[in-house]
C-alpha cells in the first residue's frame, strides 16, 4: 500500500496540473488568438451592443420576426426563490421539457400551440419542430417548413412581398453538412437581423 | 425514415471500421512501451514522471498489485474531488458566484467522474465554478478514461501471455496512456471544436439585448477543452446541463459526426489491439464485428422509432414528417440523434444531443437495454474490451458445456475459477440495476424524485439505475435526482458497477496469464469465425434478455400500448 502512495500522489498532482491548468489554459490561449470569434462565444453585435450569440436561440414575440421553436428552460422565480418559472431561451439554464410521449402535460402543451399557429396559417399542416421544445431549450434553428409557415404572416407584418421574404429565408439556410449530414436548418437569429438589414 | 438517413447511418459504420485498425496499432505500440511518432516530442513528460514517482515501468505487477496500485490511485483522487468541489466557493475561477456544493451531492458527483459514469445530479452552468470543472471535473475526465484503459491493457495481457506472473505496471500505463493517446488528441480535438463554435473563454456570463429589447443572459466558459475528452474518454459529463444537445457544447452537424466518431473511435480500436496483443488480428475482428451488429440493430431500431411522430401529436393535425422532434435540436434531425443516442449508450459515454425521455416508448427502450447489456457494443474506454472479454468467456464455455469438451479460448483453459469470477462481474450489475430500482418504488420518500406518472415514471427511476451500474451517465432527465438517497443510492450503484467487474476482470487476466497456451487442435472451438460472433451475441442477448425482459415490459412496452391506445398520465 505505502509503496504505491509516492507513484499515486505524483502522478495524481502531476496529471492534474497538466489536464486541470496547463491543457485548459493553453486551449484557452491560443483559442483567444486563433478564434476569438468563436471562442467568447460567437457573439452578435449591432449598433455596438450586443444582441446575442448566432449559435444560442432567442425568443422572438412579435409577429415582423420570425419565431423560434417552443423553449422548456426556466430561471428562479423573483418572487420566491424555492420556485422555477418558465422563462423561454434562458441561456443560464438549458433545459429540455424532458416530458414523456405519453405525458398530459406535453399533449395539452402542444394542442395549445397548434391551434395558435392553425389560426395564423390555415392552409398548411403545422409544421413539427414549431410545437416542440427542443433538447436544449437553446435551439437557434427552425426547419425550413417552419420557416416558411411563417412567411405570410412576417411578410405581411412587415409590408414586404412573400417573394422577398422567402429569398431571405433561403439565403438564411443551411443545408446538409456535405450534402448528406445532419437536416437542412434556418437560423433564426440571424434571418431576423437580414430582415432588419433589408428594411432599412 | 429516409434513404438519406440510411446513408448517415452506413457511412457512419464505415468510418468507425475504418478507423479501428490504424488507431488499434497505435493503441499496442503505446501499450508496449514501443517507439512511435510521438515518443520523441513527448518523452522527455513521460520519463519526468517515471522519475519523480520513482516508478520503473519495466518493473511489472501481479494483478493483485495492478488492483492495489488503482485503487490507492483512485482513493486519493476521490479525496482531491471531493475537496475541491467541497471548498468551490473558496478556490479562484468562480466568476459567476456558483454557491457551496453540499455533501452528498459532492459524494456523487465525485464518484460518478472517478467511475467514468459522470452522471450529473445538478446542472453545470448553474452549480460548477470554472475550477470545478478544469481542476477537478476535467482531470477526472482524462484518468478515469486511462484507468479504463489501462485495466483493459492489462486484461488483454493476461490472454496473450504463456506461463507469466506479472499483466503489466499500472503506473506506466496509465502515463502513457494519458500523454501519448489522451492528452494529444484532446489538445487537436479542442481547436477543432472552437473552430466550429464551441467557447473557450474565462467570462461567466454575457448579457444581450435582443432585437426586440429583452435581456438574455448567456452562460460561456472554457467549454472546448472539456467537451473533447468528455466524448473520447467515453465519460459525457457535460459542462452544461443539457450537454451535447447544448449549441455551445454541439454547435454544428460536423461536430455532432466528430463526437459520435470519437465516443466509438477509442473503444472499437481496442478491439484491434486485443487482436494485435493475442497475435491473431481475426480474434479482435470478430469481437468488433459482434459489437457492430449489436450498435447496428440499436440505431436501426432508435432511427424506426424515432422517425415516426408521437400519434397523440399527430392527430392534432401536425405535420408528421419531421419524426418526433419533442426534445431534439433542429440542425440533427432524426439520424444524426439516433446515432448518437445509440453510441453514447453502446458506450458508456453518456453525453446526449437529445432528451432520451422523450423518446416514443420503443426508441427510448433502446438506450436503456443499451446499458442493460453492459456497455460491451464498443463500451466504455477500456471497460468495453474487458467486459465483452467476459461474454466471451461465458459464450466459450456454454460451447464447451455443448460438445462436452473443456472450453478454451485463445488457448487457454477455462475453469471453474474463471467462471466463477466472470459470474460475479456480470451479475453484479443486474443486482444493483434491479435491486435498487426495487428498493426506491417501494421506498416511501424516493418516488416524489420522478417527474413522471405511469410506466414513464417507472422508467425513469429504472434508467437511473440501470446508467448508474453501467457507468453510463446519461438520464431520463425529468428526474430530480439532487437528493440525499438518490445521490447515495446512486453512488453506490456507480462504484459497484465500475469496481466489481473491473476487479474480477484483472483477477481472471492474473489467473489466465499464469496458464499455458494449448495448441489449437481440431476440437477447438473457432473464436474467428461467424459462429463464435453469433454465440457471444446470444449469450449478450440471453443474459440480458432473461435478467431484464420483466423490468422493460414494465416501463417501455406497457407504455407503447399505452400511447397506441391513447392513455396520457
Amino acid at each position: 500500500m505505502l509503496s504505491h502512495l509516492r507513484p499515486a500522489l505524483v502522478l495524481l498532482l502531476g496529471f492534474s496540473l497538466l489536464t486541470g491548468i496547463a491543457y485548459p489554459y493553453l486551449i484557452t490561449g491560443i483559442a483567444q488568438v486563433v478564434f476569438p470569434y468563436q471562442a467568447g462565444g460567437s457573439l452578435v453585435m449591432r449598433d455596438g451592443k450586443v444582441v446575442g450569440s448566432l449559435l444560442i436561440g432567442q425568443n422572438f414575440v412579435s409577429e415582423k420576426y420570425f419565431h423560434p421553436r417552443p423553449s422548456a428552460t426556466t430561471d428562479t422565480d423573483p418572487n420566491d426563490a424555492t420556485k422555477t418559472i418558465a422563462a423561454p431561451y434562458n441561456a443560464n439554464n438549458s433545459s429540455g421539457s424532458n416530458l414523456g410521449p405519453t405525458a398530459k402535460a406535453l399533449i395539452d402543451r402542444v394542442k395549445d400551440d397548434t391551434a395558435k399557429l392553425h389560426a395564423e396559417n390555415p392552409n398548411v399542416p403545422v409544421p413539427g419542430d414549431l410545437v416542440t421544445t427542443s433538447a436544449s431549450g437553446l435551439d437557434p434553428d427552425i426547419s425550413p417548413a417552419g420557416a416558411d409557415f411563417q412567411v405570410p404572416r412576417v411578410a405581411k407584418a412587415r409590408g414586404m412581398t412573400e417573394d422577398a421574404v422567402r429569398a431571405l429565408v433561403a439565403a438564411n439556410t443551411t443545408p446538409r453538412f456535405l450534402g448528406l449530414f445532419g437536416e437542412p436548418h434556418v437560423t433564426v437569429l440571424a434571418l431576423n437581423l437580414a430582415l432588419d438589414a433589408a428594411g432599412k | 425514415m429516409t434513404l438519406n438517413g440510411w446513408i448517415q447511418i452506413a457511412v457512419f459504420t464505415a468510418i468507425i471500421v475504418a478507423l479501428t485498425r490504424p488507431l488499434g496499432g497505435f493503441l499496442m505500440r503505446v501499450a508496449q512501451g514501443d517507439r512511435q511518432f510521438l515518443s520523441p516530442v513527448l518523452g522527455w513528460l513521460e520519463r519526468g514522471f517515471y522519475r519523480v514517482g520513482g516508478i520503473d515501468p519495466n518493473k511489472e505487477q501481479s494483478w493483485l498489485t495492478y488492483a492495489v496500485a488503482m485503487m490507492v490511485f483512485k482513493g486519493l483522487g476521490f479525496l482531491l474531488l471531493y475537496a475541491v468541489l467541497r471548498l468551490q466557493t473558496l478556490l479562484p475561477l468562480n466568476p459567476a458566484g456558483q454557491g457551496a456544493i453540499t455533501p452528498d451531492l459532492a459524494f456523487n458527483t465525485a464518484i460518478s467522474f472517478l467511475t467514468n459514469t459522470n452522471w450529473q445530479s445538478y446542472g453545470g452552468e448553474s452549480t460548477m465554478s470554472f475550477a470545478s470543472q478544469m481542476f477537478g471535473l476535467t482531470v477526472q475526465n482524462f484518468l478515469s478514461a486511462a484507468a479504463g484503459i489501462a485495466v483493459a491493457l492489462a486484461v488483454i495481457r493476461g490472454f496473450s501471455r504463456r506461463s507469466a506472473k506479472t499483466i503489466g505496471n499500472f503506473w506506466a500505463d496509465m502515463t502513457r496512456i494519458t500523454i501519448y493517446v489522451l492528452l494529444p488528441l484532446s489538445i487537436i480535438g479542442a481547436l477543432v471544436c472552437v473552430w466550429q463554435g464551441i467557447p473557450e473563454t474565462f467570462t461567466g456570463t454575457v448579457e444581450a439585448t435582443t432585437l426586440e429589447g429583452a435581456k438574455q443572459i448567456i452562460a460561456l466558459g472554457p467549454v472546448a477543452s472539456q467537451e473533447v475528452i468528455k466524448i473520447l474518454g467515453t465519460n459525457g459529463g457535460g459542462f452544461f446541463n443539457v450537454n451535447s444537445a447544448h449549441p455551445f457544447e454541439n454547435p454544428t452537424v460536423l461536430i455532432n459526426v466528430l463526437q459520435c466518431i470519437a465516443i466509438f473511435a477509442l473503444g472499437g480500436a481496442l478491439t484491434n489491439t486485443f487482436g494485435r496483443m493475442v497475435r491473431d488480428e481475426r480474434q479482435g475482428w470478430a469481437i468488433f464485428a459482434a459489437m457492430a451488429l449489436l450498435f447496428v440493430v440499436g440505431v436501426g431500431i432508435l432511427y424506426w422509432s424515432e422517425s415516426h411522430a408521437n400519434p397523440a401529436i399527430a392527430s392534432l393535425g401536425v405535420d408528421p414528417s419531421l419524426g418526433n422532434m419533442e426534445g431534439k435540436e433542429v440542425r440533427f434531425g432524426i439520424a444524426q440523434t439516433s446515432i448518437f443516442a445509440t453510441a453514447t449508450t453502446d458506450t458508456s459515454c453518456g453525453a446526449v444531443d437529445s432528451m432520451h425521455e422523450s423518446f416514443l416508448p420503443l426508441g427510448g427502450a433502446v438506450p436503456l437495454v443499451n446499458m442493460m447489456l453492459g456497455e460491451v457494443i464498443f463500451g466504455g474506454v477500456g471497460s468495453g474490451i474487458y467486459g465483452f472479454l467476459l461474454f466471451a468467456i461465458v459464450a466459450v464455455f456454454v460451447a464447451g458445456l455443448m460438445v462436452g469438451r473443456t472450453p478454451e479460448y485463445l488457448g487457454k483453459k477455462i475453469e471453474a475459477r474463471e467462471v466463477k469470477l466472470t459470474m460475479l462481474a456480470i451479475l453484479c450489475l443486474p443486482l444493483m440495476m434491479l435491486g435498487l430500482t426495487a428498493l426506491a418504488v417501494v421506498l416511501p420518500g424516493p418516488l416524489s424524485a420522478l417527474s413522471a406518472a405511469g410506466p414513464h415514471g417507472f422508467t425513469e427511476a429504472l434508467y437511473a439505475y440501470v446508467e448508474g451500474a453501467a457507468n453510463n451517465g446519461s438520464a431520463f432527465a425529468g428526474i430530480s435526482a439532487n437528493t440525499p438517497f438518490w445521490n447515495t443510492s446512486l453512488g453506490i450503484d456507480m462504484i459497484v458497477g465500475r469496481f466489481f467487474v473491473m476487479i474480477p476482470a484483472l483477477a481472471i487476466a492474473g489467473s489466465l496469464a499464469a496458464k499455458k497456451t494449448l495448441p489449437a487442435s481440431a476440437g477447438t472451438f473457432p473464436t474467428t469465425g461467424p459462429l463464435f460472433v453469433g454465440l457471444a451475441i446470444g449469450v449478450i442477448l440471453i443474459v440480458g434478455g432473461l435478467t431484464f425482459f420483466p423490468a422493460v415490459a414494465l416501463g417501455p412496452i406497457v407504455e407503447h400500448y399505452a400511447m397506441n391506445a391513447g392513455t396520457l398520465y
